[in-house]
């Protein structure tokens, strides 16, 4: 059974053609991987799978359910959750607000129970601490929860909206570029988190990176896409030498060529 | 733990000295002053409505004179004897079943409160797919659209000629009880988990949607709720005016209400509380504004309108250069109060006295 199936999907925005009859299936369990040169339409792929785009044409299914255009509150509560290549936090809101924020999808109680604080309220509230506490403590934020989440360090932040997408139970995790900006250094502790989270959650984790080091390590397979169209797909070394791979991202050598 | 208490101790001074004072406004204080207190706690009661949907929630919403006019005229209509309805509806007779309806005045505000909820409601699916001005735009008109709608259908609002003889109903207890009401109800709201998912959609909407908060039902709630609260204030004004007309509720009073929550700071209830105790008593203290100032050498002819003036001037300064507002995105609170500056230089005043008196503590 697989998790996520995308069937040829098209993408058009005007006359431009940013992603172009797309497949792709993962199994539960997987970590897989989507490179491409800038441009390429790997975060179009995201948009798609979590409903910001509606596809001109083809299908999105998860857990066999078909997927395409729902909105994306609803395919987050389906169980999809991600992050996004610049961070969007609630800059204004605190560590433990942040968390907090992604487990209303949870929230049974309606707004008067709420206002008037009701028992079955402020079971789910206190509930809903507990686990977000929990959380910021296992991908260690518990001591920065009464902090602004824009004062935090840049590599805090990456976490911290890794943990914020985990708030709301995903089956599937989708991450934008988690190791942009870090050195190799902070990329490797990266590495290390996302195996140790996708294991621990039972995740599936779907990632678009542009750290060769991470993708490479942390992959089963690998996606790669140029123009919108895949050019090679398979595990991490069948791609790496890859003829169109290496010329998609390092361009042709013209007087080689004959 | 400790705290926990000297806060709830220090609160319960503070609304008992607030009852009392209320009490002695209530007998000893003349009518002026009692109608100025009426006014800033309307007011409050307005600036914490629209402090929910433009501060908390971020939706640049322009429409309060529009549920404002809804629930003023809604508890007048109610409350307003058969008798005097007959009277002032001379152009054309008041519809059927309204002309007898007569309720009690908290009744008459929960109506009013729900009428203009459900105005906000229906609106408010149309609307909020905008965002930013042109969300202000859309709001803006529908207020308008509302004071032109009231001001021709005849047979129900009077019209142009407008309400008199409403019933003086509002008095310090109703309007200071509903402020507090407020207060409560939205501080709670706020600080619940719909509140956090509001203010989430107000820092990044994208994201906000992405962790799987439903925008449109979120916002609509916001909104609703928001305009609830707008009609029960209007209600609370029209009874307080007694006389109220479809002018009153044009944009400009919108924007007044924008001033206090600009002012206390988007994000604030108790700062659109202070703030609309402040823009209200300083519309008094000003008034000399609008007439001639006799300096004794030269006299400065006085013109209607220089206190919006004023108050246009103070608009531009607040967001010019203190964006923030008097207490930011922060609510008031004991423990903020008693670490501030003044406090501690005050208690350290008083220990230096102590000492020099040679009283040891």
């Amino acid at each position: 059974m697989s998790l996520l199936k995308i069937q040829d999907v098209t993408m058009n925005f005007g006359g431009l053609t940013a992603l172009r009859n797309f497949h792709l299936e993962l199994a539960p369990g997987e970590i897989v991987g989507l490179i491409g040169p800038n441009g390429a339409g790997k975060t179009t792929v995201f948009n798609i799978i979590t409903g910001v785009y509606e596809p001109t044409h083809g299908r999105v299914f998860f857990l066999e359910r078909e997927i395409t255009g729902l909105r994306p509150d609803l395919i987050t509560k389906a169980g999809i959750a991600r992050t996004f290549q610049n961070i969007r936090l609630f800059k204004g809101l605190s560590v433990l607000e942040n968390v907090l924020v992604a487990n209303h999808l949870h929230l049974k109680a309606n707004y008067l129970a709420a206002v008037f604080k009701l028992p079955g309220y402020r079971r789910e509230e206190r509930r809903m601490r507990e686990k977000a506490l929990a959380l910021l403590e296992r991908v260690g934020l518990l001591e920065l929860r009464d902090e602004q989440a824009g004062a935090l360090p840049y590599g805090l932040q990456r976490r911290l909206e890794i943990a914020r997408a985990l708030a709301t139970e995903p089956k599937l995790l989708l991450l934008d570029e988690p190791a942009a900006g870090m050195n190799p250094k902070e990329a490797a502790d990266l590495t290390a988190f996302i195996k140790a989270i996708q294991a621990e959650f039972g995740l599936t984790v779907f990632l678009i990176e542009h750290h060769m080091d991470v993708v490479m390590n942390i992959s089963e397979r690998i996606y790669v896409l140029d123009y919108g169209m895949t050019i090679a797909s398979g595990k991490p070394a069948e791609v790496q030498n890859n003829q169109r791979v290496i010329e998609a991202y390092l361009g042709v050598n013209e007087d080689a060529e004959d | 733990m400790e705290n926990k208490t000297r806060n709830w101790i220090l609160t319960t001074v503070a609304v008992l000295l607030l009852v009392g004072f209320l009490y002695f406004a209530d007998n000893y204080l003349d009518l002026y002053i009692v109608r100025i207190l009426n006014v800033c706690a309307i007011y409050a009661i307005l600036g914490m409505s629209m402090n929910l949907v433009n501060g908390f929630t971020g939706l640049f919403s322009l429409g309060h004179a529009g549920f404002m006019a809804v629930g003023a005229y809604t508890t007048a209509l109610l409350t307003m004897p058969p008798a005097v309805k007959k009277q002032i509806y001379y152009l054309a007779p008041l519809m059927k079943p309204l002309d007898q309806i007569n309720l009690a005045f908290p009744l008459a505000l929960f109506v009013a409160g729900l009428l203009a909820a459900v105005v906000g409601g229906l609106i408010a699916a149309p609307v909020l797919r905008l965002k930013g001005d042109y969300l202000a735009i859309a709001t803006l008109g529908f207020a308008e659209i509302i004071r032109v709608v009231f001001t021709n259908t005849q047979s129900i609002t009077n019209g142009a000629l407008g309400l008199k003889g409403i019933p003086a109903l509002t008095n310090l207890w109703w309007s200071f009880g509903t402020a507090a009401f407020t207060l409560v109800v939205l501080r709670s709201l706020i600080n619940s988990s719909y509140g956090r998912a509001l203010k989430a959609i107000r820092e990044d909407e994208i994201a906000a949607e992405s962790m799987g908060i439903n925008l449109a039902k979120h916002k609509t709630l916001s909104f609703v709720i928001g305009a609830f609260f707008a009609g029960v204030g209007g209600g609370l004004l029209g009874n307080l005016l007694g006389t109220i007309d479809p002018k009153m509720f044009s944009s400009m009073f919108t924007f007044n209400i924008l001033l206090i929550v600009v002012l206390g700071g988007m994000g604030s209830l108790t700062g659109s509380i202070i703030s609309a105790f402040i823009v209200t008593i300083a519309n008094e203290v000003l008034r000399f504004l609008d007439e001639s100032i006799n300096l004794g050498f030269v006299v400065i002819q006085g013109k209607v309108g220089m206190r919006s003036v004023v108050f246009s001037a103070l608009l531009m300064f607040v967001v010019l250069f203190y964006r923030h507002g008097l207490m930011g995105e922060t609510e008031f609170s004991w423990d903020r109060l008693l670490a501030s500056k003044i406090c501690r230089r005050t208690r350290a005043l008083f220990r230096k006295n102590l000492q020099q008196r040679g009283v040891d503590r």
